[in-house]
């Protein structure tokens, strides 16, 4: 039976209010009588760890990293969103729970996101009281830019370093409460396996990576913050560390996994220069307000272009193709990312993309150059234009930029209810680890605004309500449950230490990288997933005899450590195509080249797909089960997202 | 390009280390210095051999994991770069390039060129902070802030804390790192109620820790990858001596 989503009852805009005062209250002098872990201490985590540990419950903060400040979410750039309405311009709650559903292609939980748009308004306050310096306008005000899939300027940022700035304000939150000795911090520490006692997550078993030491961690409830599997790809706009470990365990211990396939990939990237790449980097999105995307018009000017004949400078304005105005008039160069991708993809496919690869397409400043000035321009963008320069040796103030799409972002996770408890009771899911509110597709500043909802606002509330139904009574690592788990973890480690074969982690990792690009990327279809899928499980094998390491575990390994992150990425890998399959449909970062429209765009199935994918572990080597939670949509009408 | 790597190796905090000599061919010119470190590995790596700890992550010059001290200068010859923004194009076939952790008592090495930063985390939970619990902040454009203020104060907030400042400093003091937090919250007004407690007890946290003291020869800024301004320091230093003449920590 699937497990139910909890959602409130009642009109949409009165669930989360209701709820509220529904859920079960902690009284205040119990609070210090419960432990909980937060593993991750990115936005969500940063934010949960140092909420809990203010209302009083007992923290432990977990992260791989050397300082929680260094969490992923720091990298991110171009903004968050929320519901302001300070521009004026006829933004509201109910518009951004709009644009987020019709963004997502109508696969995401009509209550989870209208909750998001309403506690959106508070993240800015808060932040704000910490002194997050946010861009303002001369007046002294909080100043907004817009961002793709929105016509309303509703985006905060702090130059192009949202995150983080966003990052080192929960970052102070938890050092004060770090320094008031409410969260017990443990760095360099990576969960390795979650610990069930009696169908209920209590503890979880770590790796010290200074020394090696495996650690069993109690407490009454468990937060998962850690982050998104974009790296199953090997290339993309992830930091190097980002990996499925933390949620794969989880999965495998009874944590449904939803929607793996919806995968996002972002649209403005620097593009591939050579096989030793290691990631991809991000221009941001905002660059899209005010660059224009083109082509060259025909493929033979490509081709000059390409091999170094003619400069786009050079190109004239009839000669060039701005195919995202050309193609989509009401929005422009803001479609949402899955659409500027494709469309990308697709101007590269009929032989007009440009740079030495012919994997490019042009992202332009010279007009707003020459509207605003190089030194208006460089104010809005100047460390990202900077940054350009340094990766390609190339002045984006003289020259267009070249983009290419890049994997960026999972929209699939975890599977939680409305109070973000996974299948697993007393285990949580919150950030990018969880699915909940993007549905197939995330818009631009949307993933901050949910990391920072969900650990502030949500989770201190709703694991209020599951704490107070579990007796305040301490808990131990006593159970046999913990020597098990803790017994699995040391097999593991084992096995990977004595294989002694040929192949590095980070070779496999590339492998298998390839196959989920090729295969399982921008564009998908049956016979290609269903080779990759073939592929994937001979690599898992190969994996397990040919694996190459050396040194030991009792030491900071770095490839031990990445050994083991691959190996998950093997198995949910295989379960990404598997999803893929399932859903013969195309929607948001999802395209099935069967399914799509006579000019191209994506087709959905409501009929027969509107529902989430959360597929469920049952062992090694075995197909998962598949459970549907069908999504009703009250309040919006589903219709064919069009952005013409 | 064809290079000889002289890296820092030493198995951990506890035994001494040696630099040692390793060869790597085929360099191209785009490879980030980060990208070269990882061919050398995998080539230890396939070898049986250990591969050189490192501290990396984002390699986009936010995160400031990466830290390593190439040819006598934090993050190496490009100013206003970290180590993993800089690119191969800045070396010449043939070269050799000397590769050492960040040098400072307060950073202990890990393992080869693998620090351990955490003292930086300690000063900030002395006080780098303004003390709101979360809910109950007034409305975002309820605190109105001069524009010219706001971004003097971002400047200051774009520390990364790679630790370059101190890698750099010949009496490896924190300065700049504690600086640029305590201008930046100084500069605010959500951080005006705090200010006098705060410097004095990340002042008193960063002596604990065992940090230089500042001599005022600004090498810390010259190498800071993100251009934080001495400007910070001559702030601590006001609002230091403010906050000793006028102290709110009752003794
Ligand atoms: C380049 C880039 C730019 C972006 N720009 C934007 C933007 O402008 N606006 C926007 O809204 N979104 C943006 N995003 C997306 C957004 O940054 C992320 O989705 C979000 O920050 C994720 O936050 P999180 O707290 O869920 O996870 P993360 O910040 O990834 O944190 C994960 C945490 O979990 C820890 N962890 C993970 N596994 C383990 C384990 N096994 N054991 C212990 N600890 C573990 C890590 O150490 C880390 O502390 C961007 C993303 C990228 C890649
Ligand atoms: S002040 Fe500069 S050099 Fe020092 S930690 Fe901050 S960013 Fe690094
Ligand atoms: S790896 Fe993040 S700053 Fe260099």
């Amino acid at each position: 039976m699937f497990p139910e989503s909890k959602i409130p009852e009642g009109p949409l805009a009165e669930k989360w209010d209701k709820h509220k005062f529904n859920v079960k209250l902690v009284n205040p002098a119990n609070k210090r009588k419960y432990d909980v872990i937060v593993v991750g201490t990115g936005l969500a985590g940063g934010a949960a760890a140092a909420s809990l540990a203010e209302l009083g419950y007992n923290v432990k903060a977990f992260t791989f990293h050397d300082s929680p400040r260094r969490a992923h979410s720091i990298a991110a750039q171009g903004g968050i969103n929320a519901a302001k309405n300070y521009q004026n311009d006829g933004d509201s709650v109910f518009r951004l729970f709009y644009d987020t559903i019709k963004g997502g292609d109508y696969r995401a939980r009509e209550a989870n996101v209208y909750r998001l748009a309403q506690v959106s308004v508070n993240i800015i306050d808060q932040c704000v009281a910490q002194g997050v310096p946010f861009a303002r306008e001369y007046g002294g005000l909080l100043a907004n830019r817009s961002f793709g899939g929105a016509q309303v300027s509703r985006t905060f940022y702090a130059r192009g370093q949202t995150g983080q700035q966003l990052l080192l304000g929960a970052y102070s939150a938890l050092s004060r409460q770090i320094a008031y000795g409410k969260v017990k911090m443990y760095t360099r520490s990576e969960m390795l396996d979650l610990v069930v006692v009696d169908g209920q997550a209590r503890g979880i078993i770590t790796r010290n990576l200074i020394t090696g030491e495996i650690e069993q961690h109690a407490a009454h409830a468990v937060v998962l913050a850690t982050g998104g599997y974009g790296n199953v790809f090997y290339l993309s706009t992830n930091a190097m560390y980002c990996n499925a470990t933390a949620a794969w365990r989880a999965h495998k211990r009874g944590a449904y996994f939803a929607n793996p396939c919806f995968t996002q990939i972002h649209p403005t990237c620097i593009p591939v220069s050579g096989d030793y790449q290691s990631k991809l980097t991000l221009m941001s999105e905002s660059l899209r307000n005010d660059g224009r995307v083109w082509v060259p018009k025909t493929v033979e000017m490509a081709e000059r272009v390409r091999k170094g004949e003619i400069k786009p400078q050079d190109i004239a304005e009839d000669d060039r193709d701005y195919f995202l105005e050309r193609k989509y008039p009401a929005f422009g160069n803001l479609v949402p990312r899955d659409v500027a991708s494709r469309n990308a993809k697709q101007m590269c496919d009929e032989g007009r993309g440009v740079g030495s690869t012919g994997l490019a397409v042009y992202l332009d400043f010279a007009d707003i150059i020459k509207r605003t000035g190089a030194e208006a321009v460089s104010q809005k963008y100047g460390n990202l234009f900077a940054m350009y320069e340094k990766i390609t040796d190339e002045d984006p103030y003289k020259q267009p930029m070249r983009i290419y799409p890049a994997v960026h972002y999972t929209m699939g996770g975890l599977w939680v209810d409305y109070n973000l408890q996974t299948t697993v009771p007393g285990l949580y899911a919150t950030g990018e680890c969880n699915f909940s509110d993007h549905g197939a597709n995330r818009l631009g500043a949307s993933a901050l605004m949910q990391g920072l909802a969900d650990g502030y606002f949500v989770i201190p509330y709703t694991i209020g309500d599951y704490l107070a139904s579990t007796p305040p009574k301490p808990v131990t690592t006593e159970h046999p449950a913990f020597k098990q788990a803790e017994a699995d973890v040391r097999g593991r480690i084992g096995k990977l230490m004595s294989i002694n074969g040929t192949r590095t982690p980070d070779d496999f990792h590339k492998h298998l990288g390839h196959l989920m690009w090729e295969y399982c990327g921008m564009a998908r279809n049956a016979e290609g997933l269903k080779h990759a899928k073939a592929e994937i499980q001979k690599l898992r094998k190969e994996f397990w005899s040919d694996l190459k390491l050396s040194g030991t575990d009792g030491e900071l390994n770095q490839a031990l450590e990445k050994a083991g992150r691959v190996a998950d990425f093997l198995e949910l890998g295989e379960l990404m195509v598997d999803d893929a399959l399932d859903r013969n449909e195309s929607c948001g970062g999802h395209f099935r080249e069967e399914y799509a429209t006579e000019d191209g765009e994506a087709k959905r199935n409501d009929d027969e797909y509107a529902y989430v994918a959360a597929w469920q572990y049952v062992a090694d080597n075995q197909p998962e089960i598949l459970n549907k939670e069908q999504l009703t949509f009250e309040n919006v009408k589903l219709t064919q997202r069009s952005y013409k | 390009m064809n290079l000889t790597l002289k890296v820092w190796r030493q198995k951990n905090r506890n035994t001494e280390g040696k630099i040692v000599d390793y060869q790597v061919k085929d360099i191209s010119p785009e490879m980030s210095f980060l990208e070269m470190l990882d061919v050398l590995n995998e080539d230890l790596l396939r070898q049986g051999d250990e591969p050189v700890a490192f501290d990396h992550d984002c390699r986009e010059g936010i995160c400031g994991s990466c830290n390593l001290f190439i040819n006598g200068r934090a993050h190496g010859p490009e100013s206003g770069t970290t180590t993993c923004q800089l690119h191969m194009r800045k070396f010449s076939d043939g070269d050799t390039i000397v590769i050492e952790p960040w040098r400072a008592n307060a950073f202990p090495v890990n393992k080869d060129l693998s620090v351990d930063r955490s003292a930086f985390d300690r000063i900030i939970q002395a006080g780098g902070y303004v003390s709101v619990n979360t809910g109950g902040t007034p409305d975002g454009n309820e605190i109105p802030i001069p524009k010219e203020i706001a971004d003097r104060a971002f400047e200051a907030a774009t520390c990364i804390g790679c630790g370059a400042c101190v890698a750099s400093c010949k009496n490896a003091s924190a300065m700049l790192f504690v600086s640029a937090k305590v201008s930046q919250l100084a500069l605010l007004p959500q951080g005006h109620v705090e200010r006098k407690t705060r410097v004095e007890n990340m002042v008193a946290q960063m002596d604990k820790e065992g940090f230089g003291a500042c001599t005022n020869i600004g090498s810390c800024a010259a190498e800071c990858p993100v251009g934080i301004s001495l400007e910070n320091i001559a702030i601590l230093n006001r609002e230091f001596l403010a906050a000793k003449a006028t102290s709110n920590n009752l003794v």
